[in-house]
This record gives structure tokens, C-alpha cells and sequence, in this order.
């Protein structure tokens, strides 16, 4: 004997073999896309994070023995109220920073390198920059005073077109999937079209007959939603290891961001086949609903 | 139990099938509805079965006024209605079991409640042995009964059937009318559709006649006028 509730034959029609490959696709692209807009928001946070109270000071390169700059600079620095610590960058450190760029071939005599001081800022201290800027040039003319703000306000600026993008391509997915769910179970209603006729003349209420597909519906995009969700995970893992291993310019020195997601990233992650399942049982039954109401 | 008065059908924006249409079945009878091929006698059927709505006149079932009923209401009367199709409409991969079976899940009755009550109809309709077949293992005439035993499982106060003996041996047409006379004895009021005018006139009951959408009564009282 069959299980109650299986009048509808769903095995026969073509929408339940596509809707399972069509789900996959849907939650794997849906994966990729929530994996980008979850990473660009810890990178984004990681740069603010690592920026954010932090100024630096740079100097002409130095004109001679007798160049007082940098302890003119530094004195400024160190008598302006909210600087909590003010270091110079020496030469060996300035070369390591550049060296993923230029080599290890080059001596440091051969380049005219600006110093760099690396200021600390006080957090809870709010200094005004435009002000240090003018004593710091004149005190030591020609250098410049970089809050890394321009940087960071680019950096922000294309991490949020990022997201941006990765939602609206998410959205898109998603009504996709939608389109997809109501095109397939259009054409079960079609194919089944006498069962579901026999059903309602027995006297069969529309949610009766909607809940038929509204399994079915939930059944297929949740085995595909799993199959997705393998194939992102496998695809985000090694994407992982591939931002997190391959070094572009030297040990650590990447120039795409790594791509490093937490727990609770890899919870949502494993919520989207489920959701596809629901968001595919809601189509389903509005899809089934308005279809039925036509009848008398 | 059933009251047409001046009532018109048509399908879409199509002419009308069914024109005038006065009847009136009380409850307990049993009727035979005749007419040619194409006169209107399915179409008679499904407005009776509430599967169409008509496009004018009044149609009242079980005292309900179908011009006030809302949609919704319509599917508890649906279910004391039972209807036996010409072509059977069995559903292939569900057993046998399971199609008579299907007017109680569809009512939401307990699978525990419902295994007895099929088992008893299956038996009635002389297919004990049949529980588990599957329809296109059956004969046409073992899969009428079937047809029927669905119909009836729910105990419908109105049975409506169309062409029932139209794909079956006379034998099998002889036992399929024995089995709506016994409904019939057990107070279940009786509409059924053929186009055998013999079998219907032998049988004594009323005989309602279908002539180009028309019921012979209003088609002769017109000719006359």
C-alpha cells in the first residue's frame, strides 16, 4: 500500500528531474556569492581594524649628516596631545617592506628612501590633523602626513561595490530559483492535470492538493540544495587554502585578500539549502493556489 | 436534492451546450439520462457533480443555492457526491486499495478507520481478492467496479455516473446496474448517463432525454409553442 498522500505520480513529470540539477546550481552560485559578501566584510574589518588609530609620517629622503628633520618631526609628534607613540622607521625595516616589490638585490645606497615615522594614536583622543600637519611642515619641510584615510576610503568604497554586487547577483539567484520552482510546478499541474481535476471533484481542498506539491517541491530542492552546498564548500575550501597558501610576492604579502570565513559564515552557509527547500515549498504553494482557483 | 430551473451552461465564450435545462431529482430516486452522442449528457453530469458552474438559471443541491455558496464551500458538498467516469479515471500507481481509498484521505479520514471500510466496499464490488492490483492489471470490467467502490466508499447521498456500462461486456453492464440498484435500495439517489435508450426504458425508472443541449420535455414543450 502507498503512503497517504501520494496520489500525484511527481516521479513521471520532467520538473522533478530538473528541479533537483536546477537547485544544486541555484545554492552552489548562491554559496559563492554569500562567501564573497561575508569575506569582503571581514576584510574590510580587518583593514579598518589594522588602520584605524594609526598615522604616517613620511620625510624626504635625508639631504646630509646635518639633516634635523626627523628629530624635528618627531619632537612635534611627541608634544602634540592624543599621540600615544611616535617610532621611526629605520632603513633595514623600510627596505623589508618593499623588498616583495623590488628584490633583495638592490642595496639600500642605491635608493633615495623617504623615512617613514609610524604613529600610534590614543584611542579615545580625537588630534587635530590639520593643525599637525602645518607644524609638522614647518618643522620639517616637505614632509607629508598620511591618516590612510584616502586609502582606506578606496579600499571601503570597492569592497562595498563588491558586496553590492555579490548581493544583487544573490537576489538574482533567488529569483531565479523562484521562476524556476513556479515554471516546474506549472508544468506538474499541467501534466497532472486529470489527478488533480479527480481530487478536486472528490472534494479535495485547494491546500490539499497544494500541500502535494509543496512536499514534492520541498523534497527535490532540498537534495539538490545539499548536492550545491557540497560543491561550494568543496569550491570555498580551496579557495581558502588557495588565498591562504599561495603567496603572491613572499610569505604573508598576498595581493587578494585571504578568504578566511568563521563559524557562524560557514552556519549560513548551511542554511541555504533549507532555505532554498522553503523558499521552493512557498512558490510551490502559491504557484498551486492560483492555478486552482480557476477552477469553479 | 438536485433543482435546475432555466438553466444554461456554456464552456468559455463558446455557444451554450445546455439550454433551458428544468429538473428536479428527489431523493432516493434513481434516474437514467439518454440522449445522442454530443447532446449534452456529460455536460448535464459535471453541472450536477459541481465540476462546472452553470451560466445562468438556478441550480440548488442538498437545499444549497450554488448561486451563494462561495468556492470554498463547495468542496464538503463535493463529498457527497460520488461520481463513476466512462473511462474509469483510476489512478494507475496506486492500487487498488489506495484509489478507493482516496475520497477518505482526501476527507482526512485516519488510515486505522479507513483499511476496514475499503476492504468492505472491495468486497461488495466482488474484488476481496484485488486489494493490492494495480488498474492496468485489471479487466475493464474489474476496473468499473473499482470505479464504483471509489464512489460510493464515502457513502454519498448522490451518485452520479457517466456511461458506466460504455466500456464494459453486457454481463458486466447487467451486474454493474444490479450493484446501483442495491445503492439505490440503500437510499442513495441515482443520476446515470447512457446511451443505451434500452437498457434505461427496461430498467422502469425515469428517463430523462437529452436533444441538442435541450431536455426532451422543454425541447417538445417549445416545439409545440
Amino acid at each position: 500500500m502507498n503512503p497517504p498522500g501520494l496520489a500525484i505520480p511527481f516521479g513521471r513529470d520532467g520538473g522533478s528531474r530538473f528541479l533537483p540539477a536546477l537547485t544544486m546550481l541555484m545554492v552552489f552560485l548562491a554559496g559563492l556569492a554569500l562567501a564573497a559578501v561575508m569575506g569582503l566584510e571581514h576584510t574590510l574589518a580587518d583593514w579598518n581594524r589594522g588602520l584605524t588609530g594609526t598615522l604616517t609620517v613620511e620625510l624626504p629622503a635625508a639631504t646630509g649628516a646635518g639633516d634635523k628633520s626627523l628629530a624635528a618631526a618627531l619632537a612635534v609628534l611627541h608634544a602634540t596631545p592624543g599621540i600615544k607613540s611616535a617610532t621611526p622607521i629605520d632603513r633595514a625595516a623600510t627596505m623589508k617592506l618593499i623588498e616583495p616589490w623590488l628584490g633583495t638585490s638592490l642595496s639600500p645606497a642605491d635608493l633615495e628612501l623617504p623615512r617613514l615615522i609610524d604613529v600610534r594614536l590614543d584611542p579615545t583622543a580625537r588630534p587635530d590633523l590639520a593643525a599637525l600637519r602645518a607644524k609638522l611642515t614647518q618643522a620639517a619641510p616637505g614632509s607629508v602626513l598620511d591618516d590612510h584615510q584616502l586609502w582606506l576610503d578606496s579600499l571601503a568604497r570597492f569592497a562595498r561595490s563588491a558586496e553590492l554586487t555579490a548581493l544583487a547577483v544573490l537576489a538574482l539567484i533567488g529569483g531565479v530559483a523562484v521562476l524556476s520552482v513556479a515554471f516546474a510546478t506549472r508544468t506538474g499541474l499541467a501534466v497532472h492535470r486529470d489527478i488533480i481535476e479527480l481530487l478536486h471533484l472528490m472534494g479535495a481542498r485547494d491546500g490539499y492538493i497544494a500541500r502535494q506539491f509543496e512536499r514534492q517541491a520541498l523534497r527535490l530542492a532540498l537534495i539538490g540544495g545539499v548536492a550545491g552546498l557540497a560543491l561550494a564548500a568543496t569550491a570555498l575550501l580551496a579557495l581558502e587554502h588557495a588565498t591562504g597558501a599561495a603567496a603572491l610576492f613572499g610569505p604573508g604579502v598576498t595581493l587578494l585578500p585571504a578568504l578566511h570565513l568563521r563559524g557562524w559564515n560557514w552556519a549560513m552557509l548551511v542554511a541555504l539549502p533549507p532555505i532554498a527547500g522553503l523558499v521552493a515549498m512557498a512558490t510551490a504553494r502559491l504557484t498551486v493556489l492560483a492555478t486552482l482557483r480557476r477552477l469553479p | 436534492m438536485v433543482r435546475f430551473e432555466n438553466v444554461g451552461m456554456r464552456y468559455g465564450t463558446g455557444p451554450e451546450v445546455l439550454r433551458d435545462i428544468t429538473l428536479r431529482l428527489d431523493a432516493g430516486s434513481f434516474h437514467f439520462l439518454t440522449g445522442p452522442s454530443g447532446a449534452g449528457k456529460t455536460s448535464l453530469l459535471r453541472l450536477i457533480s459541481l465540476a462546472e458552474r452553470p451560466s445562468r438559471g438556478l441550480v440548488s443541491l442538498f437545499g444549497e443555492d450554488l448561486t451563494r455558496v462561495t468556492r470554498a464551500a463547495l468542496a464538503p458538498l463535493r463529498r457527497k457526491i460520488g461520481i463513476v467516469f466512462q473511462d474509469f479515471r483510476l489512478i494507475p500507481h496506486l492500487s487498488a486499495f489506495d484509489n478507493v481509498a482516496l475520497p477518505l484521505r482526501v476527507a482526512g479520514v485516519a488510515e486505522a478507520k479507513l483499511r476496514d471500510n475499503v476492504r468492505e466496499i472491495l468486497e461488495w464490488v466482488g474484488l476481496a481478492d484485488k486489494l493490492e492490483a494495480r488498474p492496468p492489471t485489471l479487466s475493464g470490467g474489474q476496473q468499473q467496479r473499482v470505479a464504483i467502490a471509489r464512489a460510493v466508499v464515502m457513502r454519498p447521498k448522490l451518485l452520479v455516473a457517466d456511461e458506466p456500462t460504455g466500456n464494459v461486456d453486457d454481463a458486466m453492464a447487467q451486474r454493474l446496474m444490479r450493484l446501483f440498484e442495491e445503492l439505490n435500495k440503500l437510499g442513495t439517489t441515482l443520476i446515470v448517463a447512457t446511451h443505451n435508450a434500452v437498457l434505461a426504458r427496461q430498467s422502469g425508472r425515469t428517463v430523462l432525454h437529452l436533444e441538442n443541449g435541450e431536455l426532451a420535455t422543454a425541447a417538445a414543450a417549445r416545439a409545440a409553442s
